[in-house]
């Protein structure tokens, strides 16, 4: 089970890195969900699967043979704020877009030098 | 109720009410009590932590490793005060802004949110809440830079965005890591449990990951570019607030870091922030100098002072800290005053180009000194405040014996005067020249100078009692380099 997420994580990775390399910017964003997920997947996976065992602690504290809900509650949190961040991606795209009428990063030269 | 909690729960309070404000000069003036009451609990706090050495809340009743502790040491304490003093003059500075864009009260909400997630990320003691509240500021600066919907404003915002959005991802990637391995989040738990660990070679794989976040949110030598290409397009006051705040909360948070927990491999990374450092400051330094526009040399000098800051985490003498520490309350003032300075000029000349300015000293003889006050600070001009911080820095760096990156950073101080004396010598002595459309000659209102006259008043006392702050200073460097009250405090407090 490890390996299969592994691999996943792996696969999620490399597809963010080339949708953000992408000269789209709705590319860009598909690709920072791809990338956001890999991350997230990676904090889960960093405690260890435990499978068929429950989340909760006993009065003992944590022991080995359960599962670390630790992780868990911390992946909430970085899924919420991960979504969030799209949403307000996607109406900037759309702000960009509606002003400038393009969906071209390469154009976005005006601000370097 | 314990005070540590207020520098997130006043922001927090004022959110709401100001979500129920519809009148511009209520947001305004709740703006500015609410940046005052910051800056006195600030204040409050900064006395505590001087009495207590540290103060610690377990939030929810939960113990240490288990539970976010929230702790309050001299680095935060100081970072609390600066950043609350910034906030302030910004907020007064932001009320001639406000009513000219129309915001109304909008723009105080975003400017709390912001307040709350760099007071949050000083704060907290635990790898996971940092990352929260790096992103409850991320989102709240998204929204801050792009406000106004200008084209460049949209085009700087997703570079900012894009860069920064990696920089998280890579912050949440170290920090899955660094549980895998140890099985804590918590700061003072990391740091007893990494102090006497000798298998590097996984930490170093989520340490680098950090110092890559951290990095681009500090604005580090190959990572920066995100910076120039997106500061100099929102409104000036909201460059000024960013300019003073953001880099910093990184430079902090790489602080924190590579002094209380990966320290295993020392050499190597002492060696890595120390040659980046350099680079950081020359390149920033030679870009600044090949500019004409006020926003883009002032960005690039945020670059290259932030080198100065990592060289004295290079060195890693409690000296060096010490004088690093200094330097960042020293340019979190003085750039957000050259800033509000450059808001000022343009404000009067309707423009940031150089070439189109002039004239300046007979007809503002005020804003010159205004101007004078930060470029010297930042330049490092006896007797005011940059002086003494580059003076500790680059004495701790002789001690160290680190002449190479030590005499960079005396040359860097040199392009620094460059470009402030380019500044000065197009915008205030050479004649207003006659091709530029000169606008009709507007007036300066007290709210526009005043935050920056505090801010000099700042500067200059910051040199004047050097002695005093560099004490204070030296207290909280010792106090990271070696955590152990730390540890016991956070770990034992049952509260």
């Amino acid at each position: 089970m490890e390996i299969l997420l592994a691999i996943l994580i792996g696969l999620l990775y490399a597809i963010g890195a080339y949708l953000i390399l992408r000269r789209s910017i709705l590319k860009f964003i598909i690709g920072i969900i791809f990338l956001s997920n890999a991350t997230n997947l990676l904090v889960f996976l960093s405690a260890g699967i435990v499978s068929g065992k429950p989340v909760f602690v006993d009065g003992k504290g944590i022991s080995a043979v359960e599962t670390d809900p630790l992780p868990q509650a911390l992946v909430l949190t970085a899924i919420v704020i991960g979504f969030g961040i799209v949403v307000y991606t996607l109406a900037l795209k759309y702000k960009f877009y509606k002003t400038t009428g393009t969906d071209d990063l390469d154009q976005l030269k005006q601000t370097d030098e | 109720m314990n005070a540590i909690l207020l520098p997130i729960l006043i922001p927090l309070a004022l959110i709401i009410v100001l979500l129920f404000t519809k009148s511009q000069k209520a947001g305004a003036l709740i703006g500015i009590v609410g940046s005052l009451l910051l800056l006195t609990t600030s204040v409050y706090l900064f006395a505590e932590v001087r009495n207590q050495e540290l103060l610690v809340l377990q939030v929810g009743g939960w113990k240490a490793p288990f539970g976010i502790s929230l702790v309050i040491d001299y680095l935060a304490a100081i970072m609390l005060l600066v950043s609350a003093f910034i906030f302030l003059a910004i907020s007064i500075f932001a009320h001639g802004f406000v009513r000219e864009a129309n915001y109304g009260p909008r723009f105080y909400i975003f400017f709390f949110s912001l307040a709350m997630g760099v007071n949050g990320a000083f704060t907290t003691g635990d790898v996971f809440n940092l990352y929260v509240w790096f992103e409850v500021m991320l989102l709240s600066s998204f929204v801050l830079i792009t406000m106004g919907n200008k084209k460049e404003q949209l085009e700087g915002g997703i570079k900012y965005l894009a860069l920064n959005l990696i920089g998280s991802m890579l912050f949440l990637a170290g920090l899955g890591l660094l549980y895998g391995k140890t099985g804590t989040l918590n700061m003072a738990h990391l740091a007893q449990i990494l102090q006497d660990d000798q298998e590097n070679l996984l930490m170093n794989t989520s340490a680098m990951l950090f110092f890559v976040a951290f990095g681009i949110k500090a604005g580090l030598f190959p990572l920066f570019f995100w910076l120039p290409a997106s500061y100099h397009t929102p409104n000036i006051t909201v460059t000024s607030l960013f300019a003073g705040l953001l880099t910093k909360v990184g430079v902090y948070a790489l602080f924190r870091f590579f002094t209380m927990f990966f320290v295993q491999d020392a050499l190597f990374w002492h060696n890595l922030l120390l040659i980046v450092a350099g680079f950081t400051m020359v390149i920033g330094g030679m870009a600044a100098s090949t500019h004409y526009e006020t926003r883009r040399i002032l960005s690039y000098h945020i670059i290259s002072q932030i080198g100065y800051m990592i060289m004295g985490l290079g060195i890693f003498t409690p000296l060096a800290i010490a004088g690093a520490i200094f330097f960042t309350i020293h340019n979190m003032i003085a750039k957000t005053n050259t800033f509000l300075v450059a808001g000022l000029i343009s404000k009067l000349k309707g423009t940031f180009y150089l070439k189109d300015i002039g004239g300046l000293i007979k007809e503002q003889p005020l804003l010159a000194i205004l101007f004078i006050v930060p470029s010297f600070a930042l330049a490092g001009i006896p007797p005011i405040s940059g002086f003494f911080a580059k003076f500790i820095l680059i004495k701790a760096g002789f001690e160290a014996e680190q002449y190479i990156i030590t005499t960079v950073a005396i040359l860097t101080s040199l392009l620094t005067l460059y470009s402030m004396i380019k500044i000065w010598n197009e915008a205030f002595l050479k004649k207003q020249p006659e091709t530029s459309h000169s606008l009709p000659r507007a007036k300066l209102s007290f709210s526009g100078l005043l935050p920056s006259i505090l801010l000099g008043l700042a500067s200059i006392a910051l040199g004047i009692f050097a002695s005093e702050v560099f004490e204070i200073t030296y207290d909280a460097a010792k106090q990271i380099i070696d955590p152990q009250v730390y540890i016991e405090k956070v770990l034992m407090s049952q509260k």
